[in-house]
Order: C-alpha cells, then structure tokens, then sequence
C-alpha cells in the first residue's frame, strides 16, 4: 500500500512536470503576445514594448521563461502580467467562492440521480424509464447558456428571485438572515443549473448500472428467498451497482476549474473558471499557466483518491 | 419457407446462414422507434444543410447577407416593406419566413447558411479527432512492444494521452482559441486537437485484443505487408465502437463550437453557424425572441437527434446491450 502511494505519486509528479512543459510551450508558441493585447493604444510606444517585454523576461529563451515561472510558484512570488498581483493569493480568493457553487451542484446531482436512475432501471421499459430517458438526453443536447437564459427569465419573472453574482448589491449591512437567504437564492439558480447536465448523466449511468445488477443470479436469488422487493433492489443490488460510482468522485475534483466557465459567466459568479476566461482575455500567461497546472494537480489527486477509494471498497482489489 | 407449421421459423434458422453481425445491428436498429425518428430527423436536417448550401450559396433563393435597415427585427412571417426597399433587397416571397436580426437579415436564410458551417465544423472536428486517435491508438496497440531509447511505444504514446487528458478540455480550447486568429478552420482543428483521446484508448484497446486473432496470425503466414493488415484488416474491425464515439462526438463538438460563440470565440462574422447566431441573439431576447428559440431549438434538435442516434448505434452494435434491451 505504502509503496504503491510513493511510487504513483512520484509518477504523477513527473507527470506534472510534462504537463507544465507542454502548457508553457502551447502558450508561448501560439501567436498572441502579451504587449499585443491592446494594440490600438496610442501612447503603447515601441520603447515601451520592449520594457514590457524585458520587465515580464518575455525576451529571454523559453526554457529561461519556464525556470522563472517555477521558481515564482514555489517560492510564491509569480504576479500576474495584468496588474502585477500575486497570482496565488488571487486564487485562492476565487477558488473559495467557487467552492459553494460546486459543492451544491455536485450535492444535487448526486442526490437526484441515483433515485431517478434506480427507478428507471426498476421499471425498465415503462412511461417513466421512457420519458427520463428522452429527458436526459434533451439536458444534455441542449446549449447550456440557451437554457440559463430562458429558466433565469423565468425565475425573475415568476419567483422575482435574485440570480446574479454572488449577493445583493447593498445588503452588506443587512441582518445576517436576510444576507444568508440573499446568499443562498444566488447560489440556488446556478448550482442547480450546473447540476442540471450532470444529473442527466449520471442518472443514465446509474440506470445502466443497476439494469446489470438486476440481472444477476445473486438479485435472483435474493427474490427467490422471498426477500421484499426494497431489500432486494437496496440491500442486494445497489451497493453492488455502487462499485463504479466510487472512482466517478475522483473525476469530479478538476470540474472546479474547467466546467464552471459558461455558468460562471452568464451568473457573473467570481470563482475560478471567470478567473481563467479573464486571464485568457488578458493574454495573462502566469495566471493561465497556475490555473493549468492547479487543474491538471486536481485532476491527478482525482485519479489517486479513486484509486485508494476502490481498494478501500472493493477487497477484491490489491494496491501494489 | 413455404409451409406454415410451426417449425418452419425454426428450420429456416437452421438451414439459413447465420446472420451477419452487421445486418444484426441494422434489424435491431430499426426496431429501436426513439432511434429510427431521430435518424430520420437527422437525415432531413443533413439536407437542409446540404440545400441550405445550394440556396444560400450556388443558386441564391434566400440571402443570408442582404442588409435592410428598415425591416430591424421584424418577427417570424411577416411581409417585407416592399415599398421602402429595392427589388434586389426584397427576400424571396416578400416574407421574412423566421423574422429578421437586428441589422434585417432574413432568419431564415441563415439558418440555412449556418446549418451547413455547423454540420461541417461538428463533422470535420471529429474526423480530425478521429484520425489523431486512430493513428496514435493504432501505433501503441499495433507497435505498443517496440522500444524508443528505454520507453516502449505503448508507454510513450499512452502517458502522453494521459497528459492531454489533465488539461481540463474546455480551458484548453478557450485558451488555445483566444490566442489563434478566430477562423472556422481554427475552432475546428482545435476541437478535434483536443478531443482523439477516448478514440485513441478505443483502438488501443481494441486492436491489443484483435491482434492475436487468428485471423491476424493467417494474414501474417500469407505475408501480408503490416501497414495492409492495419488498414485492411485491423481498422476496420476496430471501427464499431469508433464509429458510435465519433456520432456522439459530433454532438458534442456542435455544442462546444455554440459555447466559444456564447465567449466571443466562435466562427466570427459574417459566416453564421447555429451557435453564433444563438449568441448574438441573447441580447435582443426581449425584443426579439425569436433570434434565441429558433437557433436554441435547432441546435437542439440536432444535437439530440446525434446522441439518439449515436446511443442506438451503441446498444445495436453491442450484443451484450441487446440482449438487455430486448
């Protein structure tokens, strides 16, 4: 066990530092440098190019500009092109606003799919099995923004909800109820927007899972002994059809960053991935590349923690 | 055959060939009612665009790129002002069959012309996706063994999909998009550079296992040249799940090209594919309602009808699934 930990994660490290290489190379080899982003500036002189250039060491050899990127990292130094902030603490802010967000829509979509996909997969082939089917497949055909617009129209018009940004312009020195309540009908539209895909998915998932299960010779027996039907479907079948499910955490952790930028900015949410869409816009290559490899950490530590998760769950599974 | 006792079926079966694998998924295909509308919905839709192209392009019945300031908005089916325009101006009919934009283009026109660029960017980046993961899950599975310094192939080719597969896809295409100049063949070569990954685990696989099928082994003793047993023999076999990954994949990509739209990164002006005009259409959502429901729903439709149709192909061509599904 010990020794698989160390050898993976040493892996992985190696891992991450290709990642960061390949990262740092599709950015600086792709046209678009970062003196070029507002060109039309009158008082942007060739003089002042250079500085910019030499103050940002964008003048120096690729593998010099990669050295510097790291060692500001690790010594916490890195400021990002645009304002000369640091880029850590930065982060750090947007990483705690987009924290609730994904919470609450990793909360609903996995407390809504597994009952609706057991339902489909125990009433297989019936009007309810039939219409979630369609369902789910219209959410996940459907653009997203196409949708969070017309359910925010709908939302304003009919609930008279809040539903962008993060709080009530003025309420700061409200009671704390009310901020709590503001607060939580500005998460409520995104996060169960968000969900909104994923639960299709998932739930599809879950059906396909269980349908397996439900098949086996042990579900029959089960119903053979006369055992009730709850028992049969919770007791026997689902935490067997449970087993793939655990690893699926894991793939949830890099979705902090990648998934969350259309919903991020049509409710105009301040959390990582608006963070990365602004950094991209501001040609802000020590923001891009941080949030790159902050994903690509996240997506790595995902892969391990299923891993462990797996051998914890299923003894059948040896870590070596 | 020809008797009606109640062996014949069974006889048949008996004295027939086996029915081919293929012919199989086809019957059960067309069973599927939910599967066989969508691919019939589909069909249609590749004909709109393939004459959305011809009206809007070759023979112009309906021009997508008329300016009329005078008609600003005007909603689904009403008349042209005849009155105020100039008969080169006038659509097709005097109608504005799906309302005019903001600047009075006929609606309707560039649906048209956009069916076509939103077909062609879906199905050409996933073609492109294709050919990458073809290529590099053919080499790991076919030449996987072969050592490159201290690394085998396999290792190489498959650690470096495993790179590809940390960069969260979306940012990446954002990031790589916003520094290319916008282009259609830009947002097409960039979704299909960052999606071969599942096809390539695909044919990895699936060429690791058919490799030492016998038939592999008597195309080897007949000496057959190795790029022909690759491509004569092994892609082919390999193209079932590919082929129902790619359907999917086109919806997917369709879906993708209308979010970089939605952030200012999409195929730009004046091309119209579905998923700009969508974009442009939301700020008019209140005046002009009909410039967001009717690209939002054709999107929808299409890409529905691609994922029906893709999770069809999947349980008809899986026999474990049938066996399931029946």
């Amino acid at each position: 066990m010990w020794r698989f930990l160390v050898r993976t994660v040493l892996q992985r490290c190696v891992l991450l530092f290709f990642i960061s290489v390949i990262s740092h190379m599709v950015i600086h080899l792709a046209p678009g440098a970062p003196t070029e982003v507002d060109p039309m500036n009158p008082r942007m002189k060739a003089a002042d190019v250079v500085k910019i250039r030499k103050a940002f060491h964008l003048d120096e050899p690729l593998h010099q500009q990669y050295f510097h990127w790291a060692r500001d990292l690790v010594t916490g130094e890195l400021r990002s092109f645009k304002d000369g902030a640091p880029v850590l603490p930065r982060i750090w802010e947007r990483f705690l606003n987009s924290v609730p967000l994904f919470l609450c829509s990793t909360l609903i979509t996995w407390t809504l799919s597994f009952p609706l996909g057991i339902r489909a997969a125990v009433k297989r082939g019936a009007v309810f099995d039939r219409s979630t089917t369609v369902i789910a497949y219209a959410l996940i055909s459907v653009p997203s923004f196409f949708l969070s617009y017309l359910v925010i129209l709908a939302v304003v018009r009919v609930f008279a909800l809040p539903v962008l940004g993060m709080h009530t312009f003025g309420t700061q020195h409200a009671a704390s109820w009310v901020r709590a309540m503001d607060g939580f009908w500005h998460l409520a539209v995104p996060s169960l927007l968000s969900a909104l895909a994923g639960i299709a998915i998932l739930s599809r998932y879950v059906r396909s899972q269980m349908v397996e299960v439900l098949g086996q010779d042990y579900v029959r027996t089960a119903r053979a002994k006369g055992l009730a039907e709850d028992n049969v479907v919770y007791g026997h079948a689902l935490r067997n059809a449970l087993l793939p499910f655990v690893t699926m955490f894991g793939f949830l952790l890099p979705g902090l960053i990648g998934g969350s930028v259309i919903f991020e900015d049509i409710f105009a949410w301040p959390g990582l991935g608006r963070l990365g869409y602004e950094a991209i816009l501001a040609r802000d290559f020590p923001m891009i590349l941080t949030l790159n490899f902050i994903a690509a950490v996240l997506t790595l530590l995902g892969v391990l923690v299923s891993d462990i998760l797996y051998a914890v769950v299923d003894p059948r599974i040896r870590l070596e | 055959m020809t008797s009606a006792s109640p062996t014949a079926p069974l006889e048949a079966e008996l004295l027939d060939e086996p029915e081919s694998p293929l012919r199989q998924a086809v019957r059960h295909f067309r069973r599927d009612r939910l599967s066989m509308a969508a691919f019939w919905v589909l069909g249609v839709q590749l004909l709109l665009a393939l004459l959305g192209k011809f009206f809007t392009s070759g023979w112009v019945l309906f021009d997508p790129s008329t300016v009329r300031l005078v008609d600003k908005l005007r909603p689904p089916l009403s008349a042209a002002s005849t009155e105020l325009l100039r008969a080169d101006q006038l659509p097709t009919f005097g109608l504005y069959l799906l309302g005019t934009d903001e600047l009075g283009r006929c609606v309707f026109a560039r649906m048209l012309q956009g069916a076509f660029v939103s077909l062609s960017i879906g199905i050409l980046a996933v073609s492109i996706s294709v050919t990458i993961g073809i290529l590099l899950g053919g080499l790991a599975g076919y030449y996987g063994q072969r050592k490159l310094l201290f690394l085998s192939v396999d290792t190489l080719i498959m650690r470096f999909t495993d790179v590809v597969l940390c960069f969260p896809t979306f940012f990446l295409i954002l990031t790589v998009v916003a520094l290319l100049p916008p282009s259609i063949f830009n947002v097409m070569i960039v979704i299909g550079a960052t999606s071969w990954m599942g096809t390539a685990r695909f044919v990895r696989a699936e060429f690791l296992a058919q490799r030492e099928q016998d038939y592999v082994v008597a195309a080897h003793a007949l000496g057959l040249s190795e790029l022909r047993i690759i491509f004569r023999h092994l892609v082919p076999n390999a193209m079932a799940p590919v082929f129902v990954s790619a359907t999917i994949d086109v919806a997917v990509a369709i879906l993708t090209e209308s979010a970089l739209s939605f952030l200012g990164f999409g195929v730009q002006p004046p091309d119209a594919t579905w998923g700009n005009i969508l974009a442009d259409g939301r700020v008019y959502i209140f005046d002009a309602p009909w410039l967001f429901a009717v690209p939002g729903a054709a999107i929808l439709t299409l890409v529905l009808a691609f994922n029906l149709v893709g999770e069809g192909l999947r349980e008809a061509m899986s026999p474990k699934l049938r066996l399931r599904a029946s």
